[in-house]
């Protein structure tokens, strides 16, 4: 026996006492690393075996064959010839073509069965709502300090509607830079925006607030995990930089008797992902 | 075995085509295992995804976690959810299966890349293997978006926030994105409870039956025209000369078979994969930084993040939302590129008779630089997907870096596809000369 039959035989030995290994393993101590190794290596005890066989073991001589060149015209012209010989050709594609296409259709149509019709959108916003925290504890307005970020969600809402989650920060109201028409919409700086990222529907969780308030210094911003839309929470959600094509979309504040934040209304502009 | 194959034949009369078929001729080179790979994980897949579908429940239903996994003891979690992690926490050999499933995907799509690079760079995609080559690239195509499907099935916070971006994308397509995403959630993101049997059952049944006919047909058709065949001692275009294949060949492709099966389980029990117990579970609220995509999706985030903030607005109505031009735009003009290079090479770089020699790379410099050309923008694209992690390795400003790349993807194909017909070009010249002075 040359010394590749030996490798060979060798290394089906070794495929077997791995895979007894794997079964010691699966009933002792199903752990995920030691099956893996166990079973792998098996395999790979296997798959040298077979080809240590197939490169030194058995005959490797070389062999020969001819590529076909396809094509035969005179079948072809037939095939055609078959398909297009019914009397009344025209009248039957035609008529065939309508029903199909009808058929077509009518099988189609219950496709529409799957979801609702897009309506208006609406949000679980309205005037006067508590902003809540995540449990359920109402927003205070003396809890939004600079510098932290808190999501809030309209009292009583489903959390899992995308026009429900807002983000609520505190900007310096001397920078606040709001749109036009927006007065009143950030008592004491306070500002609300939708947590829904208005380019691909990932929620905005980053809030860039550098600590050295310098110049130079990036200003405080909004950003997306996802694509990093990045959105300025001083000038109304304005993009400052990628792919959003949108502001992220405010909602505006007002506090009520008990230093509780509340909506001072709907958002300024549709949530969520643009729909053309 | 005489009497079995006896027993076959004159029932069957299939001794003829197994005699055929056991001297079938297999020419050699070692590119021509990247198909083989791929087919092999793809069998992989198959045999751990039908374990995995015994205990993945698309439920939908929320409920108290009680498992092995302290960390989320008594957290509400959706039922998809629950039952994975319980795949993985208390079901013997589960995590194995299911990390291995996992790896798998991600090999199977880098082999099919490689293989597709082999094909079109030597040429093999020409007459008379056009449709072969489509139904490769139809399947290259389908086996990303497979493999988006499985782990968006999981409801985890990483499948989560790729559904969300999915159903942005599909909104964006103009005029019907919005219905169309509708019916697909069962009303607007993040949908109706009804949405998660339907991933599921694409996932588990629809693609992967679509996957193996068109595997199926892949294999038939090249056993019909046989292997294409580098230019060597005896061969030519009629003729063809390799390893017949019993015994040599079929021993050497089960040993790369299960060399494939071993470093997949080595990689599924060693190497960890999708974390889902890290992660935690989706909210629409909820988000994480550093998340990325398995690797094959890259490039569409990528596409995502290179795009300036551009949507086209009429009347005051968004007709071309921004997602459109990374998510549905860009992959279109890649796979749609893909498709036409039969097409494009007989028009431009000398295609159109009937090839069974291949080129080497160098033989077709224009060819060649034109599809690294296309390979390093799309790379580019990708790399783009990597700038958070980039940042957080090196320091290099996000911003800054999303420039250079949106300068590179206009430069750097031009430049290559120059220099690439340059090297190829000195290269097939210096080989000639070495064969005259030879």
């Amino acid at each position: 026996v040359r010394r590749s039959e030996w490798l060979t035989l060798a290394a089906l030995g070794g495929t077997a006492l791995a895979a007894i290994g794997f079964i010691v393993a699966y009933l002792a101590d199903p752990d995920t690393q030691l099956l893996g190794a166990a079973l792998g290596l098996a395999f790979a005890f296997a798959g040298a075996a077979a080809i240590l066989a197939g490169k030194r073991v058995v005959d490797q001589s070389k062999a020969s064959d001819e590529y076909h060149e396809f094509g035969d015209p005179t079948a072809q012209a037939e095939v055609v010839e078959t398909v297009e010989g019914i009397s009344r050709r025209k009248l039957i594609v035609g008529a065939t073509a309508t029903a199909g296409l009808t058929l077509g259709a009518a099988i189609a149509l219950p496709v529409a069965s799957l979801g609702p019709n897009v309506g208006e959108q609406r949000t679980p916003w309205r005037r006067g709502r508590r902003l809540v925290t995540e449990e359920g504890e109402p927003v205070r307005m003396d809890d939004v300090l600079a510098g932290t970020f808190f999501t809030a969600f309209p009292e009583g809402a489903d959390k899992r509607d995308i026009g429900a989650p807002v983000i609520v920060v505190r900007v310096a109201p001397e920078t606040l830079r709001l749109p036009p028409g927006r007065e009143g919409s950030a008592p004491a700086g306070v500002v609300a925006y939708s947590k829904i990222c208005p380019h691909a529907g990932c929620a905005v969780s980053i809030y860039r607030h550098p600590t050295y308030q310098g110049a130079g210094e990036p200003p405080d911003a909004l950003i997306c995990p996802c694509h990093f839309s990045t959105f300025d929470p001083a000038r109304g959600g304005k993009l400052l930089f990628g792919p959003a094509g949108r502001a992220l979309p405010q909602l505006p504040l007002a506090v009520d008797g008990d230093g509780v934040l509340i909506a001072g209304g709907g958002f300024y502009d549709r949530i969520g992902p643009s729909a053309s | 075995m005489t009497d079995a194959v006896r027993f076959i034949d004159e029932r069957l009369g299939t001794a003829g085509l197994m005699r055929k078929t056991l001297r079938y001729v297999f020419p050699d080179h070692w590119s021509f295992m990247l198909g083989e790979i791929a087919l092999y994980a793809f069998v992989v897949l198959v045999a751990t995804g039908i374990f995995l579908t015994f205990y993945y429940v698309a439920g939908d239903t929320e409920a108290a976690y009680h498992g092995a996994y302290e960390p989320l003891q008594g957290r509400l979690l959706p039922e998809q959810y629950r039952s994975v992690l319980s795949l993985v926490y208390d079901v013997p050999a589960g995590n194995l299966i299911r990390q291995t499933h996992h790896w798998a995907a991600n090999v199977f799509v880098v082999a099919i890349v490689l293989h597709l690079i082999r094909i079109v760079t030597t040429g093999a995609f020409r007459k008379p293997r056009e449709i072969n080559y489509w139904i490769g690239v139809t399947l290259l195509g389908l086996a990303m978006f497979e493999g988006f499907l499985g782990y968006s099935l999981i409801d985890d916070l990483l499948s989560g926030m790729g559904l969300a971006i999915a159903y942005s994308v599909g909104l964006s397509i103009p005029f019907v994105g919005d219905d169309a995403m509708y019916l697909v959630w069962g009303g607007q993101y993040p949908g109706a409870p009804g949405f998660w049997p339907r991933l599921e059952i694409v996932h588990v049944l629809i693609v992967p039956a679509v996957l193996a006919t068109l595997i199926a047909l892949h294999l038939a058709s090249i056993t019909r025209q046989h292997h294409t065949q580098f230019d060597g001692p005896n061969r030519s275009e009629r003729r063809l000369v390799g390893t017949p294949l019993w015994p040599a060949y079929a021993l050497r492709s089960i040993g790369l078979m299960l060399m494939t099966f071993a470093v997949l389980l080595l990689l599924g029990g060693l190497v960890q994969i999708n974390p889902i117990w890290l992660w935690g579970p989706y909210e629409p609220y909820l988000s994480t930084n550093g998340a990325q995509p398995d690797w094959y999706l890259g490039w569409l985030i990528g596409g995502l993040r290179l795009m300036p903030p551009l949507e086209i607005r009429l009347f005051g109505h968004t007709v071309v939302p921004n997602p459109f031009w990374g998510g549905v735009a860009f992959p279109l003009v890649v796979f749609a590129t893909l498709y036409a290079l039969p097409l494009l090479d007989r028009r431009w770089f000398g295609g159109g008779r009937r090839h069974n020699l291949l080129d080497r790379p160098r033989d077709n410099p224009r060819r060649t630089a034109f599809f690294l050309a296309f390979l390093s923008w799309v790379a580019i694209v990708f790399l783009t997907g990597a700038t958070d992690r980039w940042y957080v390795l090196s320091g290099m400003g996000y911003e800054g870096q999303i420039w250079v790349l949106r300068v590179a993807a206009v430069v750097a194909p031009v430049v290559i596809y120059f220099v690439v017909r340059r090297v190829c070009t000195e290269l097939r010249e210096s080989s000639g000369r070495r064969y005259e002075e030879a």
